[in-house]
């Protein structure tokens, strides 16, 4: 059985804060198939959430295929999440150290190479949208 | 483009646990609430926010009977609030100074609950007590403040409430006794599955976020918002760019706040459209961006012709 955290500073939705550590406890094996989840109300007990952002992070675990609702019973790990295979965490991550060292030789701060990153993401990926915005 | 992941769910409209229309009250010559027209659907947990003497206090007290409206309607489980044992029976109503006798133990309150409701569980307050390590024979008023708002809360719970209006409860509370005071609350709307409503109202917007997913904004005795939160945010975006006139943005979007320095423009928008202007960066809005753009645009004005506020 896992438990949660959910920081009400963080700025992600606490549903989505469940959903991405029930993703992760899988990943690193914490979690496997066939594992229950803890139940709605050991969640609400245990970090006092509105007992509906546990259920809709449930639902949106459910709807990924990743566990099931067994009536009356709880909720399962039916499998774990796809990704890509094993290796690719590490090789994109020594690609990314070098990136890094890029910007730091560049000059830029931690702070600036997080929001670069941050407004990248947001763009989706795609290239040339840093404008004025950025202060 | 593909389909966004997340699926709306289509369900039946929920029923409505509470519904206002026009509710006013004026106390001689200061109006404590104006014309506030809203609706809480059942089984949510709703915030009531507002700035003190925004009438958080009065409609509060409105919606539990205990005073009575000068104009408008109130509807709470689909009756009118009144000081009558058939509508207060389903109504748990907790005050900002948690009445309890101070001399009493809360083993005592637990037996006049009994006697005092025809609907009473004293069984699941000594347990929820029990459970948190309250001492049940001990004076109530030797108790620490987290505790005595545990022993008010477990109290009010016994009556078995449909709706559950609390007035600040955690305000005076440390944050661990905090903590502990809403799991109590999270745990009680769980274990009814969906036929408890509640509005806290708070000040604390990290409270907020983790356990309400409805929000109503007061400001100077007026609704400014109301909705589920969920929704609130995602109609909402913060739009930051060069100083310059808003007008060709305002045709499409609402535009709740600017703040407006040498240089660059923030803005609040209701978005009412696709966002197209390249000029501006829009970023997600958090849920204190929101509450406080909202608060700050109604400071804005000139109190000028405004009633002052007095809570109830």
């Amino acid at each position: 059985m896992i438990g949660f955290r959910v920081d009400g500073r963080s700025g992600v939705p606490p549903y989505l804060q469940i959903v991405q550590q029930v993703r992760q406890a899988l990943r690193m094996g914490v979690l496997g198939v066939g594992d229950q989840l803890p139940t709605v109300r050991e969640v609400v007990a245990a970090v006092a959430v509105n007992p509906n952002t546990v259920l809709k992070a449930y639902r949106d675990l459910e709807r990924e295929g990743l566990v099931e609702a067994r009536a009356g019973q709880g909720t399962f790990v039916l499998a774990r999440p796809a990704g890509p295979p094993p290796g690719t965490h590490s090789r994109l991550g020594r690609s990314l150290a070098r990136w890094v060292h890029e910007a730091r030789s560049a000059g830029l701060d931690d702070e600036s190479i997080e929001s670069l990153l941050r407004v990248t993401l947001q763009a989706g990926g795609s290239t040339g949208f840093l404008g004025e915005g950025i202060a | 483009m593909s389909e966004p992941h997340r699926v709306k769910v289509v369900a039946a409209p929920p029923a409505l646990a509470i519904e206002t229309s026009g509710l006013t009250k004026r106390y001689r010559r200061v109006t404590a609430l104006s014309e506030c027209s809203m609706v809480v659907p059942e089984g949510r947990i709703c915030a009531l926010i507002g700035p003190n003497g925004a009438g958080k206090t009065t409609l509060l007290r409105m919606l539990a009977g205990l005073a009575a409206p000068t104009a408008g309607t109130a509807s709470v489980l689909g009756g009118t609030p009144r000081q009558d044992p058939a509508f207060l029976a389903d109504i748990g109503f907790l005050a900002q100074e948690m009445p309890l006798y101070r001399r009493m133990s809360a083993a005592d309150h637990i037996k006049i609950g009994a006697h005092l409701n025809s609907r009473w569980d004293g069984e699941s307050a000594r347990a929820r007590l029990l459970g948190l390590d309250i001492p049940l024979g001990r004076a109530v008023g030797t108790l620490s403040g987290g505790q005595r708002a545990q022993v008010a809360l477990a109290l009010t719970l016994a009556k078995k409430p449909r709706v559950l209006l609390l007035d600040e409860p955690v305000a005076a509370l440390d944050p661990l006794a905090r903590r502990h005071f809403l799991g109590t609350l999270t745990s009680a709307v769980a274990e009814t599955d969906g036929a408890l409503t509640v509005v806290l109202s708070s000040h604390l917007i990290a409270d907020i976020e983790r356990v309400c997913d409805y929000l109503i904004l007061l400001t100077r005795s007026q609704v400014q918002l109301a909705g589920d939160i969920e929704d609130l945010l995602a109609e909402h975006k913060v739009l930051i760019g060069p100083k310059k006139d808003t007008g060709a943005l305002a045709a499409t979007h609402t535009v709740v706040h600017t703040t407006t320095t040498a240089r660059q423009s923030t803005l609040l928008v209701r978005v009412g459209g696709p966002l197209i202007d390249p000029a501006y960066e829009a970023a997600d809005i958090s849920l204190e961006e929101l509450v406080l753009g909202y608060m700050g645009a109604s400071a804005a004005p000139a109190y000028a012709g405004l009633t002052t506020v007095a809570e109830g």
